[in-house]
């Protein structure tokens, strides 16, 4: 069928996007809408002495100002961080006080002590500048390994040397004793650089209190719309659930930044509230640096052991994570339960310890971005093995084939059960794809132009499908992690799927209209996908984690199972046949090997008119069902990059890409190769391009795109994708999830092939000219002085 | 306060604005033309990229008095009627967009790279695209398929310029 699954159909979303008619939060204009402008510390740490808002309230057309005390005394709760890790000690992790306006004390620059709400934006920015807040500055720590030391400044009281949590997994003893026994030891020192999510669509948020019915409406940039509303309600009071509507129009991408219900969606509401007005505020680019929630930020010490034969013996890791001034919803299982667990790599290891110290700095809160844990885990595993592969003189593809997991299912010393892969196959396609045989006349035709050019691998796994309730709660999760969705048959029989799944640019419109293509025979123009607002979908988790294929769809497979149940019924008593012979074809309901049918309008004609039905059987053609995930899914894939390095000046360009995915089953090969596509882009970016800077006061310096380099069009290559598939088991489509593979597996082949390019290791990300140029010179200068 | 009057898509319009007023701003607030997008504040991301007098520019570095009596296009003036532009067709036909909040601004600098490379009589090779796509920031496609699209689009209006004469 040309239209089913594994067709490249192209997206149906689209029109709308290329014609400048999508409608996005910043888009929307309600009638009395007032604006929004925050103001925020310039300080990285400081005690709030006072504000005088006394020069802004007498400007014309300033509405209010209002502070952090009239909040929370107005009854708002602190922001909360979702999943609870506990120390190994069995201390519980200290979360400090987040409150959306801040009222004794600022912990980052951008932090937000109070709001003004004005008759137009320009008018609100002006009157912020002019709200006069006292401060008595304190010393600041912007980097997690100094706010360990002792004497660093503390951030919040219950969390004594800045320490949230010092959580371990896996045997440390065993670990420990498999690497003193082992016959080769590789150890590495790896910093995962801090990066800004960057959607292109900066966050927005409208808010309009109804006082009439004491009701809420809010549009904002949201992954997960539903998440949203019940943080908003059962944790800061803003409202109950039937009595707060949130809608999530068309986002502008999300990558994680967009999944957390920050400061200023809370502050719009409760001050649409005290207005009386629609309250609408939208970050700019500088504000977005410095509220959006960062990524990685990651210190590493490792030591991989390796018997004789090159066997993996044993894996200990101490990571120190960097939190940032408050702990975001999300944050406490990033560097744990999203990266700890995913230490074992594609390899069978018998013992791994990690340990991991989670931190307060004066910096903006992190939370997942793209990838969240799992590329911290990728990169240290994967630089480990190409390091240990150049010390043990092996070829790095061998050494990675000795210890890859070669059955099925796998359990690892970190939690994880593998459920299906074929590590092996996806290598052979990408050394197939990127003509690994013809690298070395690749390099020496390099050099005749004066360039190193380097190859280097990746073979990344990540547990997507995130995630099994029971699982994901028994480890400390606030929420469960199951997908709901209703199917409606209309009566003309076209069909109305509404998901908790949320689409920001990865074209559900299409692929969740394939599916149910797919199964009911009927046109993708005659199925239209309902979601992103919470008075339309009972309820959603929301789209991260690569979760709303194998989840989401789950739970529209599920629902079409109840709906086509149902309408096997309708046909057999119509038909008069029994139920069991009625079959779905080509669009219709038949009995089988017969010409007896109905089309499928015909059939939500009966169920909705209830003239002729079964006894006992209710009108209408409509199912809801949740879907909870048996176990996490596992993309994994084999990626190969190669560089070449311009040893004058260090400029390193990226000439040839080739990833190889197993993502299981694919509804539409076009979707998801866009998806790897903008993974990989953004995983050259933290690999060459992209760092979120400090100073050492905390100050940011990274503030906007003048000094935060995006990949550009020409920082990229074209990229070579290749498929290898094995199902998974877990879903009954079969599918793992494609969202985040890019960005996972992408940088340590970046780095592993600069490294190889210009023959020391000593290289950190991001890998820009200036790095590469200084790593260049401490292998040259002694061979010059020689 | 000035008085401003363009011709906005092919009609003219006037509105009294602050002297401050950003054409973006003056595209989505004042006229309500909100496929326009702002995604940055130093002129980087070019998601705002408009046409002026035939000529691309980034919507959020101009002020609209400053362009009093222009001819302005905008995203939602490519289309002729219920036809699609090659420009906005290629970016359908290739997955050139994902979030689609890029989108606009990349078809708008595509048209007009086209448009100077084919009056310049220059080939607008991949490494050219590249180059030219400097101004504009996209997060999700990862270029592969924008790069493409405009590739693509560049033989259709290569095509049409030719039917033309």
């Amino acid at each position: 069928m040309s239209e089913g699954i594994g067709a490249r159909v192209a997206r149906k979303e689209d029109k709308r996007f290329i014609t400048g008619k999508g409608k996005y939060t910043d888009d929307i204009r309600m009638e009395n809408q007032a604006y929004a402008a925050f103001v925020r510390s310039p300080h990285a740490h400081a005690k709030v002495t006072g504000i005088d808002a006394s020069a802004a309230e007498a400007m014309e057309g300033v509405i209010a100002v209002l502070n952090g005390h009239e909040l929370t005394g107005d009854g708002i709760g602190n922001i909360i961080c979702g999943w609870a890790i506990t120390s190994k000690d069995g201390s519980p992790m200290n979360m400090g006080a987040w409150s959306a306006l801040a009222t004794e004390k600022v912990r980052y620059v951008g932090d937000a002590v109070a709001v003004v709400i004005a008759e137009s934006q320009a008018l609100a920015r002006l009157a912020a500048e002019a709200v006069e807040v006292s401060y008595d500055e304190l010393p600041a720590v912007a980097f997690a390994d100094k706010a360990l030391e002792g004497g660093a400044p503390e951030i919040h009281d219950n969390a004594p040397g800045n320490l949230i949590y010092d959580w371990e997994i896996g045997e440390a003893g065993a670990t420990d004793t498999a690497i003193a026994g082992a016959a080769h030891v590789t150890e590495l020192e790896v910093t995962n650089n801090r990066l800004s999510p960057n959607p292109m669509e900066p966050r927005s948020a409208v808010a309009t209190y109804d006082a009439a019915e004491d009701h809420y409406t809010l549009y904002t940039t949201s992954q997960n719309p539903h998440v949203a509303r019940l943080v908003l309600s059962a944790f800061y009071n803003v409202a109950p659930e039937h009595k707060l509507r949130v809608i999530a129009p068309d986002v502008g991408g999300g990558f994680g930044a967009k999944i957390y219900i920050y400061p200023e969606e809370i502050t719009c509401l409760w001050a649409s509230m005290k207005t009386g007005r629609s309250v609408k505020w939208t970050s700019d680019r500088s504000e977005a640096f410095m509220t959006d929630a960062h990524g990685r930020d990651h210190v590493t010490t490792a030591k991989m052991g390796f018997d004789a034969d090159g066997k993996i013996v044993g894996f200990k890791v101490d990571t120190i994570a960097n939190f940032g001034a408050y702990m975001s919803l999300f944050s406490s299982a990033v560097p744990t339960y999203l990266y700890a667990t995913l230490l074992s790599g594609q390899y069978n290891i018998a013992n791994i310890h990690c340990n991991v110290r989670a931190v307060y700095t004066n910096t903006v809160p992190v939370d997942a971005y793209r990838g969240a844990g799992r590329p911290e885990a990728c990169y240290l595993i994967e630089r480990m093995m190409e390091t240990a592969a150049r010390e043990l003189g092996m070829d790095p593809g061998d050494l990675r084939r000795k210890n890859f997991v070669q059955s099925f299912p796998h359990e690892t010393p970190v939690i994880m059960t593998y459920d299906a892969g074929d590590f092996d196959g996806n290598l052979d396609k990408a050394l197939a794809a990127a003509d690994v045989a013809g690298f070395a006349a690749r390099k020496a035709e390099a050099a005749s132009r004066g360039k190193l050019r380097g190859m280097g691998y990746s073979c990344y796994i990540e547990a997507c499908g995130i995630a099994p309730s029971a699982a994901v709660g028994s480890l400390g999760a606030g929420v469960g992690l199951w997908e709901s969705a209703e199917v409606r048959v209309n009566p003309v029989g076209t069909i109305e799927i509404l998901t908790g799944s949320h689409s920001h640019g990865q074209g559900h419109e299409t692929t969740f209209a394939q599916v149910v293509a797919e199964r009911f025979g009927v046109p993708i123009d005659n199925v239209s996908i309902v979601h992103g607002d919470t008075d339309k979908v009972q309820f959603g988790m929301g789209t991260y984690g690569s979760r709303s294929a194998a989840v989401g769809l789950s739970a529209i497979v599920k629902a079409m199972d109840k709906v086509e149940a149902k309408g096997k019924k309708i046909a057999a008593h119509t038909l008069e046949a029994a139920e069991d012979d009625i079959v779905i074809e080509g669009g219709e309901v038949k009995v089988a090997g017969t010409d007896k049918a109905m089309a499928w309008h015909e059939v939500g004609l009966a169920a909705y008119t209830g003239h002729n039905l079964p006894d006992g059987l209710e009108p209408g053609l409509k199912e809801g069902a949740f879907y909870d995930p048996v176990n996490f899914t596992f993309p994994a894939g084999a990626y190969i990059a190669e560089v070449e390095v311009d040893p004058e000046t260090g400029v390193t360009e990226v000439v040839q890409f080739t990833a190889a995915d197993d993502f299981g089953t694919i509804i539409n090969p076009m979707i998801v190769e866009g998806q790897v596509h903008g993974g990989v882009a953004q995983g050259i970016g933290q690999a060459m391009l992209e760092q979120v800077v400090y100073d050492d006061d905390a100050q940011l310096i990274t503030g906007s795109y003048m000094d935060y380099t995006m990949p550009r069009a020409a920082d990229v290559p074209f990229y070579t994708i290749e498929h290898n598939t094995t199902v998974c088991p877990g879903n009954p489509l079969g599918i793992k999830g494609c969202g985040e593979a890019g960005a996972i597996g992408t940088p340590p082949a970046v780095i592993n092939a600069i490294t190889d390019a210009i023959g020391t290791n000593d290289l950190q990300m991001p890998a820009t000219p200036q790095a590469v140029w200084t790593a260049l010179q401490s292998v040259q200068t002694p061979m010059a002085a020689e | 306060m000035s008085n401003v009057t363009m011709t906005v898509n092919g009609k003219s319009v006037t509105r009294e604005v602050p002297d401050t007023t950003l054409l973006s701003d003056f595209l989505r607030e004042d006229l309500r033309l909100t496929g326009t997008h702002v995604g940055c504040d130093t002129s980087q991301c070019g998601a705002c990229v408009v046409h002026v007098d035939g000529k691309a520019i980034k919507a959020c570095t101009a002020l609209a008095v400053s362009l009093d009596g222009s001819d302005v296009t905008t995203i939602e003036g490519v289309a002729n009627g219920a036809e699609l532009h090659p420009m906005q067709a290629a970016f359908n036909a290739h997955h050139g967009l994902q979030c689609g909040f890029c989108t606009p601004g990349m078809i708008m600098a595509g048209i007009d790279m086209v448009n100077r490379y084919q009056a310049e009589g220059k080939p607008l090779t991949e490494e050219a695209i590249r180059h030219e796509l400097e101004g504009n920031i996209c997060r999700c496609t990862g270029y592969h398929n924008i790069v493409k699209a405009i590739e693509d689009a560049a033989g259709a209006m290569s095509g049409m310029a030719k039917a033309a004469e």
